[in-house]
């Protein structure tokens, strides 16, 4: 029963879509206050539509109804409860309805915080947004409803795959979807003001709270992803360049360039035409990201079992949102009125500059992921592009970029002062100097790169620093800044943070891969690792060999270390678990494999049990320095946008009248 | 500070940046395309050596092998009519079964033997990279395999 009324909640759910769509539409074109006025109902309704499907599939999870198709394929009674309720995001059907659910808050957040939004743009923003939504919940009801029955309902379930089964990747989803899902209502903000033919500082002051939080969301996302893949999936990589980390990471870079070009168009009144194709272009990605995903396309580490011909139904929906709003932009664009002037050496400048540097590099992103795609549909040969073509094209893009970041804030707008910038910047620069230095003098010997990366990690870090205090000064004229200004500075350090990390883990890594019997050492980067003993241990839903590994730096106490493989029987899955000490300068990162002598028969999972207490193992130990950092910047991105997002001049539909500074 | 000048400005930075991705661009493609062979290509086709190519097929049944305290594994990738021998020194993933797809990058020697420097790993038993489809196709072995509907009850 709760199935179906989940199915009957998802099409009056598209019923309301479709009116959604339209009637706001006309009545904003006939200035018909009524019609107008119907999509905020709407918009709440769809949203309450959709969280009641969503809460009829995460019933059938819990209680573990396998007459339900989707559930039956990917639950099993003896998961714990934890991974029945993330198990409704885990496969197509369920992320897809999380899409949906997370769209339509998109929409009644602005149906229900948007009252000061002036009607028609209101009205025509809803019904955009509504569009997009109807698209979605036809795919689902059409191609892929997750309230298919079985009958006869089969006595146990698949199981979910044991690599989901894991809290960082149980929230990666929510929060990836809340960031590139939540561009969704910047691009139908950017198409209302473009139909409107009306775009002004008020517009961009209500388009940049929903940018920065889709933002700060995608940035928490993919960090949690990225961190996931490095501890759960065993090969103690944090970013492979693959088609699906890449499909992510696009709408990231776009996203990043419309916040910074939003400034410039609330503040200067300038650069309004191309934060519209920015708004536009990000959600673009984000549609184009799901495509990848989703239809399997792409041969991608990431991919689970994916649907070609479901891929067609999202190919056409990218198509005519893509399609449509470009063709829109470009009729209507060209009408809209040139803002202020500025000079080349400027904070407009600068934030142009930074907009060119992250448009390019994703644009390289965009090239690498999708010319084989390009390629094989043109009949050409079948390639493939690695993490090298990357590592080569959108490395030397950010390195100039960092460095603008570090100077950017520095430049007074309008017409900056070249020589006073500088002057400013000189305590940052002979930070960056001195910490160079310091690696080459003291770090193990590395390419020239990596010591430039160094100091443009430095640069960054002590000059975010030095601008904010320099702004605050005191501790009381500190409190009175204003957030958005402590956010841009925290940002902007949690991304030096980041390249820290990056250049750290990249060129210090050191990596060892051999056989070892229980007795044996083996030693890497100042640290002992000697191999104990294994044991067969029991799980909830798994049996694991467990290796007992001593790791001791220099003279210190030896700590434990457990990296172990699992075997899930539901699935007869075998899955490698990490074990990784943290001290915050680096991590010591332990897998073991397969028995080292051959008693392991091409993947039979029995050598798990059966593997004598004396076998030889194949232990892969990797020593990555700062690579904890790459996450920890990312929280403080994210931190710095909620931070940013908490300024009383963004808040959500703050009215337009300029408040006199005394009030 | 006309608003021309701006727009030349502007319009300026953006030509180099955009002339400065295009290059890096077709240098980095010249290097790192990795073209794709399956082993019955291999056999029949003259394959660049000292350049990075990734194969695809199914691990033939019975030829993984190892020495003893040795992480270096031997194997054979096949598409049902030819097959390439595959060697590996590196940690397997999950995943890696005989009989099972399996996409590698890597370089053929001059003995004809394939030198992994990586084995993709998959995260689901149900996936079929699209490479291994496609090897599996052209050698006329494709039945519609895969998607996972075949696998018994516990």
């Amino acid at each position: 029963m709760i199935p179906e009324l989940g199915h009957m909640a998802l099409v009056l759910a598209l019923t309301t879509a479709c009116l959604q769509a339209v009637v706001p539409m006309v009545g904003a074109a006939r200035g018909d206050a009524r019609l107008m006025a119907l999509a905020t109902p709407a918009a709440l309704a769809q949203f309450v539509l959709v969280a009641a499907a969503f809460a009829a599939l995460t019933w059938s999870y819990v209680v573990s109804d396998f007459s339900v198709a989707n559930v039956a394929q990917n639950s099993h009674t003896l998961k714990p409860m934890l991974y029945k309720v993330t198990g409704v995001w885990g496969n197509h059907e369920g992320s897809l309805l999380l899409w949906v659910l997370i769209l339509a808050l998109f929409g009644a957040a602005v149906a229900a915080g948007g009252r000061n939004l002036p009607a028609p743009l209101a009205a025509r923003t809803l019904a955009v947004q509504s569009m997009i939504a109807a698209a979605f919940l036809a795919f689902m009801i059409f191609t892929s409803n997750p309230f298919l029955r079985l009958d006869p309902a089969p006595a146990e379930g698949r199981d979910l795959n044991p690599i989901l089964q894991d809290p960082g990747l149980a929230f990666h989803p929510p929060f990836l979807y809340l960031g590139y899902v939540g561009f969704s209502i910047v691009f139908s903000f950017a198409v209302a003001a473009l139909v409107e033919g009306r775009i002004d500082a008020a517009w961009a002051r209500w388009v940049r709270p929903w940018t920065l939080a889709a933002w700060a969301f995608l940035t928490l996302g993919i960090a949690l992803g990225s961190w996931w893949a490095y501890y759960e999936l065993g090969w103690g990589g944090w970013w492979y360049w693959d088609p699906v980390e890449n499909a992510s990471f696009m709408p990231w870079l776009i996203g990043a360039a419309l916040l910074h070009s939003a400034v410039v168009a609330e503040k200067r009144d300038a650069l309004k035409s191309w934060t519209i194709l920015l708004a536009i272009l990000a959600f673009g990605l984000s549609l184009i990201g799901t495509f990848l995903v989703r239809s399997g396309v792409l041969t991608s580490v990431h991919s689970f079992a994916s649907d070609p011909e479901r891929g067609v139904f999202i190919l056409a929906i990218l198509v005519a949102a893509i399609g449509g709003s470009l063709a829109l932009y470009a009729w209507r664009a060209p009408t809209l009125k040139p803002g202020g002037v500025f000079a080349p050496l400027s904070r407009e400048g600068g934030l142009v500059l930074n907009n060119l540097l992250l448009a390019t590099s994703c644009a390289t992103v965009f090239i690498g992921t999708l010319y084989p795609l390009f390629l094989e549909g043109l009949g050409g040969a079948k390639v493939s592009v690695g993490p090298q073509f990357f590592n080569m094209t959108f490395v030397p893009l950010m390195l100039p970029l960092v460095a603008a970041m570090a100077a950017g804030p520095f430049l007074a707008w309008k017409r900056a002062d070249g020589r006073a910038a500088l002057r400013r910047l000189r305590v940052p620069l002979a930070g960056a100097v001195a910490a160079s230095l310091a690696t080459i003098i003291f770090a193990p010997p590395a390419p020239a790169l990596a010591h430039v990366g160094v100091a443009l990690a430095a640069l960054l870090a002590l000059s975010s620093i030095h601008e904010i205090s320099g702004r605050a000064g005191t501790l009381a004229r500190a409190l009175n800044l204003p957030r958005a200004a402590w956010g841009a500075a925290i940002a902007h350090f949690g991304m030096a943070v980041t390249v820290a990390g990056v250049v750290g883990s990249s060129a210090w890594q050191s990596e060892s891969i051999r056989a070892m019997r229980p007795g044996d050492s083996a030693d890497i980067a100042g640290w002992r690792v000697t191999f104990m003993r294994t044991t067969l241990e029991k799980g909830p839903n798994y049996t694991v060999r467990r290796g007992h590994f001593e790791a001791r730096h220099g003279d210190g106490t030896g700590r434990t270390m457990s990296p172990g493989k699992r075997h899930y029987a539901s699935t007869g899955t075998i899955t490698t678990e990490a074990a990784i000490i943290t001290t915050g300068l680096a991590d010591l990162y332990l897998t073991i494999a397969d028995p080292a002598d051959g008693s392991a028969q091409g993947g039979d999972p029995r050598f798990l049990f059966e593997a004598p207490s004396d076998a030889a193992w194949a232990v892969r130990i990797t020593h990555n320095p700062l690579v904890a950092w790459i996450w920890i910047g990312a929280g403080i991105m994210a931190l710095g946008g909620a931070i940013s997002l908490s300024d009383r001049r963004l808040r959500v539909g703050a009215p337009v009248r300029r408040v006199p500074a005394a009030a | 500070m006309t608003r021309k000048r701006r727009r030349l400005y502007v319009l300026l930075l953006g030509m180099i940046g955009l002339g400065a991705a295009t290059a890096l661009t077709l240098a980095a493609f010249q290097d790192h395309l990795v073209f794709f062979y399956s082993p019955s290509d291999i056999a029949s086709k003259p394959v660049p050596r000292d350049r990075m190519l990734r194969i695809g097929g199914l691990v033939e049944p019975g030829s993984v092998e190892r020495a003893a305290g040795d992480p270096q594994i031997r194997f054979r990738v096949t598409d049902m009519a030819n097959a390439v021998p595959v060697v590996y020194a590196g940690l397997l993933p999950d995943l890696f079964r005989e009989g099972q797809g399996v996409v590698a990058n890597g370089k053929l020697g001059p003995d004809g033997v394939f030198r992994a420097a990586e084995i993709l790993a998959r995260h689901d038993e149900t996936y079929m990279p699209p490479e291994v489809a496609e090897a599996l196709k052209r050698s006329g072995h494709w039945q519609h395999m895969g998607q996972g509907d075949k696998k018994p009850a516990p």
